[in-house]
C-alpha cells in the first residue's frame, strides 16, 4: 500500500517536470537559494545602483516604489533622498495644470520612456522590456539573466549579425537588440569600495531582480517553516489519536 | 408534537433545535455511528482532502477576489499587487494557484482509487458519474481561472481552448464569438471568465453535496471489494476515520505548504509573469501540467477524415481532436457499464491489474506528449530516439480508447479472477495472519 502511494506520487510528481524543457545556464550560488536562504544586503544595494546607473536608461521596472527600497536595508531618509533624485509629473492642480514635483516613496520607479512607442522610437524599434518580474518571467531565472548579462561575445565565424544587433550566446536565437549593458569592469563605482568588474556587476543587478521579482521570499521562506515544524508535531500527535481510536 | 422529530440527545439547546431541524440527528448518523468498512487503505483518503481542497479554494478565492481586478488594463498589475502590497497577499495567491494543482493531483488519486477497486461498479454507479460531473466542473474552474492573472499563457491558453468551438461545423465561429463577446479573448471575455469563475465553485459544492450523498446511500466500497455483511465488517465512522482523515489532512498539508512555501511556481510556466500581449505568440502554448493529457489527444488527431474514395471531409483534424479530447472524458462516465465483471477490486483481476497499471504509465506518457512541441523529437538523456512527440500522442491515445473501449469489456466477460474472501473480516484476519509469519 504505502509503496503504491508512493509510486502515484512520483508518477504526480514526475509529470511537470518533462513539462518544459530544460536549457542549462551556468549555475551561479545565489545567497537566495535554498530551505534557509535570504538576500544579501549589499549586493541588493550594488544591484540597485546598477540597474539605476546603467538598466534605467531604457528598463523600466513598473511594479516597484521607492517605498519597497527599505527591504535593501535603506532608512527612511535615505529612501526619501533616492526619490527625490526624479522629478514626476503630478497635478492636475486646482488651476488644471500638470507640475512636475520632486519624487515621494509612495511613487512607483519613474519610467525611462513615457509609453512603448517612445521606448520602441528611441532603441532602433526594440523593445527594452519591464523588469519588475523578468527573473520570474524567464526558464532558468536568475542563472539566466546572470548568464545573459555576460553572454556577450563576437560570433562564431560565419554567424552574420545585421546592424543593430547582438551576439549573445545565451540568448534565443542568439541575436539581441541590446547592446552589452555591462561593457567595461569599473562601469559603476561601488559606494562599498567593491570592485567593478563585468561579472560583480552582473551578480550584483540580478540579486537585486531577484529581489524584484519575489520581495516576500524571505517572510515566505521563513513562515513556511514554522508551519512545516507545527505540522510535523500535529502529524505526530495525530498519528498517536490515530492509533489509540483503535485499529481501523 | 405533530411534526417534530424525535430527538435522543439530553442537551436541551441541542434538543430544541434538533426536534426542529434533525441536523444533530443527521451527523450523528451520517459521521458518527456510518458504519464503514474497517479496511480501508490510505487511498480511501483522497475524498477528504479534495472536499478540504474545495474549501481551501474557496477561501482564499474570496479573498483574492476583493482585491483583484477583471479588467484587461489592470489584471496583470492587480495580481502583483495582491502579491507586493496586499497583507499576506503572496500567500494567498500561491495557496490558490498551488490549490489547484493540489485540487487536481487529489482528484487524480481519488479517480484511480475508484478505477482501481471497481468503485464504479452497481450499486455505485451514479456516485461514480456525479464524481465525473465534478470532474468536468473542475476542469472547466481551472481553465476560468487561469485565464484571470492575464499572463501569456493565460491570453494565449484562453485563446486556443475557446477557439476549439470553433471546429464545430456550420456555427462554429459563430459560437466562438458568442464566448468571446467580441472577435477576440479580450475585455467582455475577462469579465465573464471572472463571474463564472466565481460562480462554479458553488456548483461544485452543490454536486459534492450529491455526490456525498449518494455515497452514504451505498456505503463505501473498500479494497477487497466486498460489501460489509455483518457488523464485524465495520467500524462507527467517528472516532475512526475522522482520526484517520485528520492524520491524513495534516500529511497532506505538509506536501501543499512544500509547494507553496518553498517551490510556489515551480508548477507554473515562466510566461505567465509576462503580461498578456495579443501581437506575441509564444514559442509553445501548454496548459498547466493537469491538463497536459488531455492537451495530447487534443493534438493527436492529425489527419482528416473524409468519404472512402472520393474527397468530401466528413470530420477535419481540428473537429477529430476536440470529439477524441471529449471522447476520452466520455469514456470514463460509461465506465460502469463498459466493466460488468462482478469482481470490483483489482487485488482480484491480476490481468486487469496490469492493464490498470499500463492506464497510468500511458497516461504519464501522455502528458509527457502534452507537454512537448508536436514535432520535437523524444530524447532520453540526449539520445535522439528517431520519432516525434506526436507519435507518442498517437500511440498514447490509441492506448487509452483501448483500454476502455476493448480491454475492459473483453476482460468483463473472460478474465479469470482469483476467488474472493469470505467477508471484509476474513480478508483481515488472513492479512493479519499473513503479517503475523512475517515477524
Amino acid at each position: 500500500m504505502t509503496r503504491l502511494l508512493t509510486l502515484l506520487f512520483a508518477v504526480m510528481l514526475a509529470l511537470p517536470a518533462f513539462a518544459h524543457e530544460e536549457t542549462k545556464y551556468p549555475h551561479v550560488d545565489w545567497p537566495q537559494d535554498g530551505m534557509f536562504g535570504t538576500y544579501d544586503r549589499a549586493s541588493l544595494q550594488r544591484g540597485y545602483q546598477v540597474y539605476k546607473q546603467v538598466c534605467s536608461a531604457c528598463h523600466a521596472m513598473k511594479q516597484m516604489s521607492y517605498r519597497n527600497l527599505s527591504d535593501l536595508g535603506y532608512n527612511e531618509d535615505q529612501i526619501k533622498a533616492l526619490a527625490a533624485e526624479v522629478q514626476v509629473q503630478d497635478g492636475p492642480d486646482d488651476s488644471g495644470n500638470m507640475f512636475d514635483r520632486p519624487g515621494k516613496p509612495s511613487d512607483h520607479f519613474k519610467a525611462p520612456f513615457p509609453n512603448e512607442k517612445a521606448a520602441r522610437a528611441a532603441n532602433g524599434g526594440a523593445y527594452p522590456k519591464d523588469l519588475s518580474l523578468m527573473v520570474k518571467a524567464r526558464e532558468g531565472h536568475s542563472d539566466y539573466v546572470h548568464a545573459l548579462l555576460t553572454g556577450f561575445e563576437d560570433p562564431p565565424a560565419g554567424f552574420k549579425v545585421p546592424a543593430g544587433m547582438y551576439y549573445n550566446k545565451y540568448f534565443e536565437g542568439h541575436l539581441i537588440g541590446m547592446p552589452p549593458p555591462l561593457s567595461a569592469d569599473g562601469l559603476v563605482s561601488y559606494a562599498d569600495g567593491t570592485v567593478a568588474t563585468k561579472d560583480q556587476m552582473a551578480r550584483d543587478v540580478t540579486e537585486f531582480l531577484s529581489w524584484a521579482s519575489e520581495p516576500e521570499l524571505e517572510t515566505r521562506k521563513k513562515m513556511g517553516l514554522q508551519i512545516l515544524i507545527f505540522l510535523g508535531i500535529f502529524a505526530v500527535v495525530m498519528y498517536f489519536v490515530k492509533n489509540k481510536s483503535g485499529k481501523a | 408534537m405533530v411534526g417534530l422529530h424525535k430527538s435522543e440527545f439530553k442537551n436541551p439547546v441541542i434538543r430544541w433545535i434538533d426536534t426542529r431541524l434533525p441536523i444533530f440527528t443527521l451527523m450523528q448518523a451520517e459521521y458518527g455511528k456510518f458504519p464503514t468498512p474497517k479496511n480501508f487503505n490510505a487511498l480511501w483518503n483522497f475524498g477528504a482532502f479534495a472536499t478540504v481542497m474545495l474549501v481551501a479554494m474557496i477561501v482564499t478565492g474570496i479573498f483574492l477576489a476583493m482585491n483583484y481586478d477583471p479588467n484587461t488594463g489592470h489584471a496583470f498589475d492587480s495580481v502583483e499587487h495582491i502579491m507586493r502590497d496586499v497583507n499576506f497577499g503572496w500567500l494567498l495567491r500561491y495557496l490558490h494557484s498551488n490549490g489547484a494543482s493540489m485540487f487536481f493531483a487529489v482528484v487524480y488519486i481519488h479517480t484511480f482509487r475508484g478505477m482501481y477497486y471497481g468503485s464504479y461498479k452497481a450499486p455505485r454507479e451514479l456516485l461514480w458519474i456525479l464524481g465525473m460531473v465534478i470532474f468536468l466542473l473542475l476542469m472547466a474552474t481551472a481553465f476560468l481561472g487561469y485565464t484571470l492573472p492575464w499572463g501569456q499563457m493565460s491570453f494565449w491558453g484562453a485563446t486556443v481552448i475557446t477557439n476549439l468551438f470553433s471546429a464545430i461545423p456550420f456555427v462554429g465561429k459563430a459560437i466562438v464569438t458568442w464566448l468571446w463577446g467580441g472577435f477576440s479573448v479580450d475585455n467582455p471575455t475577462l469579465n465573464r471568465f471572472f463571474a463564472f469563475h466565481f460562480l462554479l465553485p458553488f456548483v461544485i459544492c452543490a454536486v459534492v453535496f450529491l455526490h456525498i450523498w449518494a455515497l452514504h446511500m451505498t456505503g463505501s466500497n473498500n479494497p477487497t471489494g466486498v460489501e460489509p455483511k455483518t457488523a464485524r465488517d465495520t467500524v462507527p465512522f467517528h472516532p475512526y476515520y475522522t482520526a484517520k482523515d485528520s492524520l491524513g489532512i495534516v500529511i497532506f498539508f505538509i506536501i501543499y505548504g512544500i509547494f507553496t512555501f518553498y517551490f510556489p511556481n515551480v508548477l507554473g510556466h515562466p510566461d505567465n509573469y509576462v503580461e498578456a500581449n495579443p501581437m506575441v505568440t509564444p514559442a509553445h502554448i501548454v496548459p498547466e501540467w493537469y491538463f497536459l493529457p488531455f492537451y495530447a489527444i487534443l493534438r493527436a488527431v492529425t489527419w482528416t477524415i473524409t468519404i472512402p474514395f472520393t474527397k468530401i471531409i466528413l470530420i477535419e483534424a481540428k473537429l477529430g481532436g476536440v470529439l477524441a479530447m471529449f471522447g476520452s472524458i466520455a469514456v470514463l462516465f460509461a465506465l460502469p457499464w463498459l466493466d460488468r465483471n462482478p469482481v470490483r477490486s483489482c487485488d482480484y483481476r491480476p490481468t486487469y491489474k496490469k492493464f490498470m497499471w499500463a492506464l497510468v504509465v500511458v497516461w504519464v506518457l501522455l502528458g509527457q506528449a502534452g507537454g512537448h512541441a508536436p514535432d520535437d523529437h523524444v530524447m532520453i538523456f540526449g539520445a535522439d530516439l528517431g520519432f516525434t512527440w506526436v507519435v507518442v500522442a498517437q500511440l498514447g491515445m490509441l492506448y487509452y480508447f483501448a483500454h476502455f473501449l476493448v480491454v475492459v469489456p473483453w476482460l468483463s466477460k473472460h478474465e479469470k479472477t482469483l476467488p474472493l474472501p469470505e467477508s471484509i473480516e476474513a480478508a483481515v484476519e488472513e492479512k493479519n495472519r499473513a503479517k503475523g509469519a512475517k515477524a
